[in-house]
């Protein structure tokens, strides 16, 4: 059946769980937009012919509702992509996840930069121009300092006062929560009560 | 008619609504389609002809009952949404499998209501609301309730809608239970990374 192809990869996104991306399907992006070129061809040679043959209408009226539906499960999976992208920025900060960002094509790459960038430079120009990182306390803070577990060998961690902090794997800091909070989001703490 | 056409719920992106909309309906052609007879492949023609029955997606279904001048094909119901089916819904709709329905039963319902007669339009759409609503009791209350083990079973039967109720209602269920804890202050991971974590912990005790 035509929109098919254009099909499964909505599929494929419906299946991925939840917040996760699948590897960009690039087979599949091109073959639908082959259809859909196809589709449009064969409709401008009918249109063509239209005045000597009036029952090509319902051919062409067939293939442009294909077409149309091919472009909107295209469309849909871009969109879907970056609204997910987009909440990975807000997640886990600039930097993605190497398994992330292989699954990515080249323009989502450029896009994501983009944005970063763009969330960067906003952040930057907040509070008279001293700044103010929006990704931390998305919870309101209870207090300025918790404990922490350490979840791995992290390494060396220095804090704003220049001290420095050695978290290796099952040790447990108090630390000021305002700089380990990207920690416990990327997995490295863990908080506890 | 036309109006319904074009609308996108809850929007053009929706992948829901794009899943939904996929489910085939049985059609009649009312008129000779040429040069795509390809869509009907036990045919063997090159054109469709008037009278032929193919079941088509929704999507295509729609526009094509809609077109101003005259009907190019004439839809019908699903089996699901007949008459057997309503008199089995409406008798006791708690006990029907919507995932094997469905299991897009309620957002297929709708794309449906153009294209079903005028004079039954009102009795489905009532159909569609009366069903959720018998169904929603007990889903929210098994959300409510049931441990993480039952949970499997008891969404087996639910339609795509139900099951994000559902999971919904357990969301909020374990938030009050964090907030009475007083342990909701607490950050955590990423979701993201906390479920290909996850996964990956199921990898490696699977090796």
């Amino acid at each position: 059946m035509l929109g098919d192809k254009a099909f499964s990869l909505i599929q494929e996104l419906d299946r991925s769980q939840h917040g996760t991306l699948p590897p960009f399907n690039e087979d599949a992006v091109r073959q639908a937009l082959e259809e859909i070129d196809s589709l449009f061809q064969q409709n401008v040679a009918d249109i063509n012919h239209l005045a000597e043959d009036d029952a090509l209408v319902a051919g062409i009226h067939l293939r442009h509702a294909a077409l149309e539906r091919n472009k909107r499960c295209l469309l849909a999976y871009l969109y879907n992509r970056l609204e997910r992208l987009r909440t990975m920025r807000w997640q886990l900060g600039s930097v993605l996840p190497s398994d992330v960002r292989t699954n990515l094509c080249e323009p989502e790459l450029e896009w994501f930069a983009q944005y970063s960038s763009t969330v960067a430079r906003y952040m930057r120009s907040l509070g008279d121009g001293q700044g103010l990182d929006l990704t931390v306390d998305l919870k309101p803070p209870k207090n300025l300092y918790i404990e922490v577990r350490c979840l791995q060998d992290y390494g060396e961690f220095e804090l704003e006062e220049g001290e420095v902090v050695l978290l290796s794997k099952d040790s447990t800091h108090f630390l000021p929560m305002e700089h380990c909070q990207h920690l416990i989001r990327q997995g490295v703490l863990q908080h506890v009560k | 008619m036309a109006n319904f056409y074009t609308s996108y719920y809850p929007n053009y992106f929706s992948v829901e609504d794009i899943l939904a909309s996929q489910d085939r309906v049985p059609c009649k052609f009312e008129v000779t389609v040429k040069g795509l007879g390809y869509l009907d492949a036990s045919s063997g023609n090159e054109d469709i002809l008037p009278g032929s029955k193919i079941e088509l997606p929704c999507w295509m279904a729609r526009p094509l009952c809609s077109s101003k001048r005259l009907p190019i094909v004439s839809a019908q119901l699903p089996v699901n949404y007949r008459e057997r089916y309503r008199e089995i819904l409406s008798a006791d709709a708690c006990v029907v499998d919507l995932q094997k329905l469905g299991p897009h039963f309620y957002e297929l319902g709708l794309h449906l209501l153009p294209i079903t007669s005028a004079p039954d339009r009102p009795r489905l759409a009532a159909l569609l609301t009366q069903v959720l609503r018998d169904r929603l009791r007990p889903i929210m209350d098994d959300a409510q309730h049931c441990s993480a083990d039952e949970t499997s079973q008891k969404i087996a039967k639910l339609d795509r809608l139900e099951i994000r109720l559902f999971r919904g209602g357990q969301e909020s269920v374990r938030d009050r239970e964090r907030w009475l804890d007083r342990t909701a202050h607490l950050l955590s991971m990423a979701p993201l990374l906390a479920a290909s974590n996850a996964r990956h912990k199921r990898k490696r005790q699977d090796s």
